[in-house]
C-alpha cells in the first residue's frame, strides 16, 4: 500500500477511536450524577410515580452499556434526546428536545466561527511570514510585543473594550449581536462584527506566533542554506523550497487556532448575548440541564477532534517526504 | 586592595577577593541586570501579592459589605464607586485579588502535584503505568478543556472545592506531558540507574535525583499554566458557572457589571467600572508571562536568533 493512504487511514483509525473514548467520557457525566437528582430535577413536591417514571424514561432500569449504545445510536442519527427543563412535579411534560434546541443556535455559531477564522486566517499567515522574514526588525519586534500582549488578555477584556469604543463611544456598530433566522445576510454580517473582530484578536495572536515560529525552524534547516547557497532568489526559496515542507506545520497551526475558536466562541457569544451553542450550553450548566450540556459537548468535541485530524491528514497528503518515497 | 603600581602583584589582587556573594546578592546582580519588561512583571506580581495576603487592611470596606446607593458613581467615598447592589467596587478589587489569585494558585499547585508525580512515575515506570497514563491523557486533551470543565461544573455544581480540583485535573494533562517529556532525558541517566541499583525506592529516586534536574522547565511551565487557570477561572466565573457571589472575584465582577459599559457617553468613568477588574487580569498575565519570557531565556541559554 502507498504510505500516504497507509498513515491517512491509521490516523483515521485513531480519531474514531478518540472519537468513542471522547462519546463514553460525555455520556459518563449522567452516571456520575447523584442518586436522587430525579427529585432534584422535578422538585421537592414530586410523586414517587413521577420519579419513577422520569428515570424509566432515562432508562436508568437498565445496564449502563445498553443505554450508552442507545445513546450513541441515536446521537448518531441525530437525537440527542429529550432537556431536564420544562419538566414539573405533577409528571407534566413540557421539555424539549434537545436537537430542535440546538440546531437553529448551531447555524449561528458555525457563521460566527467562519465569520471571524475568513478574517484571522489570511491575516495571521500574512503576519506570521512577514514577521518571519524580516526577523529582529522593528516590524517584528512591535507586532511579536502586541501579540504576547493580546495572549495575556481574557476574550472577555477585548469584548468590552471593543463594545466601548465602537458600541458605546462611538456607535458604528451594536453590542448586542441579536440575530434571528428572518435576519438577512448583510444585515447579520453587520450585528456579528463586534463578536467577530473579538475572535479575531484572540486568534491572530496565537496563530501568527506558530506560523513565525513553524517558518523560522525551516529557514534554518540545511536544505533551505543549501538553495541560498546555491543562489536561488528568495521569492524561489519561499515558494519552491520552504512551502512545501511548510502546509504541515501551517495546517497544524490553522487547526489548532480553529479548535481554539470553538472554546473562545463560547465567551464571546455570552458577552454578545449571541444566540449561539455556546451560550445555550452555559445556560445549560447554570440549570444543570445534563442532556442539552451532554449535547453541546458532544457537538464540541466532534468539531475539535475532526478540526485536528483534518490538519494531520493535510499534513500527511502534503509531506514530500512520504508522497515521493526512496 | 593595593593599587599602587610599583608594588602591585596579580596574586595580590585575585588573593584580596574573599568576599563570597550570598544568594541574596546574587539575586540582586541578577534583578539589576533583567530587562525592563522582566522588573515591571516582578513589580506588578510583588503589588498583587501585597493585595492579597494584606487584603482586609487595604480595603476601605468589607468585602459584602453593602450600601443604600447602587451604581453610585466614582467619588471620594467610593473610588471607584458601588455595584449593582450597593457594594463599594474598590473594595472587592482588593478582595478579588485574594479570591481568584488564591483559586488559581491553589489549582496550579493541585494540578503539578497530580501531573507533576504521575508524569515522573511515568517516566521511570515505562511500562503498563506509562501506556495507560498516556493515551488517558491522550483522550482527556482531545476535549476542549473549557467545554470538558463546564461538563463537569454541570455534573458535580459550582462549588470553589469543586472548581479547584476540576480545573487542577484537566491542567495536570499539560503537566504529566512536559513532565514526562523532561524526565525521560533524565531517567535514563547514570546516576539515577546507580540509585535504583542501590534500592532506593520510587519516591527517592523521583525527589532526589530527577526532580532537581527537571526543575528549571517545569518552573517556567508553572508561571505559563498558572496564566492558563487564571484565566480559565475568570472566564468560568465571568460565566457564572464559577466563583459563586457573595465572593469577590474578577471574573464575576465584570459581568455584574457589564452593562455600565453602555453609559459611556454620559459617564466614561462609571463605564471604565467593568473594565477595571477585566484589567486586573490582564495586567497580572501580562506580568507573568513578562517574568517566565525573562526566566526561560536565563534558563535555556538560548538566545534570540541573530
Amino acid at each position: 500500500m502507498h504510505p500516504v493512504v497507509k498513515t491517512v487511514l491509521e490516523r483515521l483509525g485513531l480519531g474514531l477511536a478518540t472519537l468513542f473514548f471522547v462519546s463514553i467520557i460525555i455520556f459518563s457525566a449522567i452516571e456520575m450524577l447523584p442518586g436522587d437528582f430525579g427529585q432534584a430535577i422535578l422538585g421537592q413536591a414530586a410523586l414517587p410515580e413521577t420519579v419513577a417514571a422520569f428515570r424509566q424514561e432515562l432508562g436508568l432500569d437498565k445496564p449502563a452499556y445498553i443505554r450508552y449504545f442507545d445513546w450513541a445510536l441515536g446521537a448518531i442519527q441525530g437525537d440527542l434526546g429529550t432537556s431536564f427543563s420544562g419538566r414539573n412535579a405533577s409528571g407534566a411534560d413540557r421539555s424539549a428536545e434537545v436537537v430542535d434546541k440546538i440546531a437553529p443556535r448551531l447555524w449561528n455559531t458555525l457563521f460566527l466561527a467562519s465569520m471571524a477564522a475568513l478574517i484571522a486566517v489570511p491575516l495571521s499567515l500574512i503576519l506570521g511570514i512577514l514577521t518571519a522574514l524580516y526577523r529582529n526588525s522593528f516590524f517584528d519586534r512591535s507586532v511579536n510585543t502586541a501579540t504576547l500582549t493580546t495572549i495575556s488578555f481574557p476574550e472577555f477584556f477585548v469584548a468590552y473594550i471593543l463594545i466601548l469604543f465602537f458600541a458605546s463611544l462611538n456607535q458604528i456598530f451594536p453590542s448586542l449581536a441579536n440575530v434571528d433566522p428572518d435576519t438577512n445576510f448583510g444585515e447579520r454580517i453587520y450585528r456579528t462584527a463586534l463578536p467577530a473582530f473579538t475572535l479575531t484578536l484572540v486568534i491572530v495572536a496565537h496563530m501568527m506566533r506558530m506560523t513565525r515560529a513553524a517558518i523560522i525552524n525551516l529557514l534554518a534547516s540545511p536544505y533551505i542554506q543549501m538553495a541560498k547557497l546555491s543562489g536561488a532568489s528568495q521569492t524561489e526559496i519561499i515558494l519552491k523550497h520552504a512551502l512545501p515542507n511548510a502546509w504541515a506545520p501551517i495546517a497544524t497551526v490553522i487547526a489548532f487556532n480553529l479548535a481554539y475558536l470553538v472554546v473562545g466562541v463560547v465567551v464571546v457569544e455570552v458577552v454578545f448575548v449571541y444566540p449561539g451553542v455556546g451560550q445555550l450550553m452555559v445556560d445549560a450548566v447554570r440549570t444543570r440541564d445534563i442532556p442539552v450540556v451532554q449535547g453541546c459537548a458532544l457537538i464540541f468535541a466532534v468539531t475539535y477532534i475532526l478540526l485536528n485530524l483534518i490538519a494531520d491528514i493535510i499534513g500527511i497528503v502534503t509531506n514530500p517526504r512520504l508522497l515521493h518515497p526512496k | 586592595m593595593n593599587k599602587d603600581t610599583k608594588t602591585y602583584s596579580a596574586a595580590g589582587e585575585v588573593g584580596s577577593i574573599l568576599e563570597t556573594r550570598s544568594t541574596f546578592t546574587r539575586l540582586k546582580i541578577e534583578l539589576t541586570k533583567a530587562p525592563l519588561t522582566a522588573k515591571f512583571g516582578i513589580f506588578i506580581i510583588i503589588v498583587f501579592v501585597g493585595l492579597a495576603i494584606f487584603a482586609p487592611l487595604i480595603a476601605p470596606y468589607g468585602e459584602a459589605e453593602v450600601f443604600p446607593e447602587p451604581y453610585a458613581p466614582w467619588s471620594s467615598n467610593h473610588l471607584f464607586g458601588t455595584d449593582q447592589i450597593g457594594r463599594d467596587i474598590f473594595s472587592r478589587l482588593i478582595f478579588g485579588a485574594r479570591n481568584t489569585v488564591g483559586v488559581a494558585f491553589a489549582t496550579t499547585i493541585l494540578a503539578f502535584l497530580i501531573g507533576g508525580a504521575l508524569g515522573l512515575a511515568a517516566a521511570i515506570n515505562r511500562s503498563y503505568l506509562d501506556l495507560f497514563l498516556s493515551r488517558t491523557v491522550d483522550v482527556l486533551m482531545a476535549i476542549p478543556q473549557l467545554i470538558f470543565a463546564l461538563v463537569l461544573l454541570s455534573i458535580f455544581g459550582s462549588t470553589i472545592i469543586n472548581l479547584i480540583i476540576i480545573i487542577a485535573v484537566l491542567d495536570s494533562t499539560r503537566v504529566f506531558r512536559l513532565t514526562r517529556a523532561v524526565s525521560l532525558n533524565v531517567v535514563v541517566m547514570d546516576y539515577v540507574e546507580v540509585a535504583k541499583l542501590r534500592g532506593e525506592n520510587i519516591s527517592w529516586v523521583m525527589r532526589k535525583e530527577i526532580l532537581p534536574n527537571i526543575l528549571p522547565p517545569l518552573i517556567a511551565e508553572f508561571g505559563l499554566r498558572f496564566c492558563f487557570v487564571f484565566l480559565s477561572i475568570a472566564a468560568l466565573s465571568f460565566l457564572g458557572v464559577g466563583i459563586q457571589p457573595p465572593t469577590a472575584d474578577w471574573g464575576s465582577m465584570v459581568r455584574e457589571n457589564a452593562s455600565l459599559i453602555q453609559f459611556a457617553q454620559y459617564d466614561l468613568k462609571a463605564a471604565m467600572t467593568p473594565l477595571l477588574p477585566a484589567a486586573a487580569i490582564a495586567l497580572l498575565t501580562v506580568a507573568v508571562n513578562f517574568v517566565v519570557d525573562w526566566f526561560l531565556h536565563k534558563t535555556s541559554g538560548i538566545k534570540d536568533e541573530k
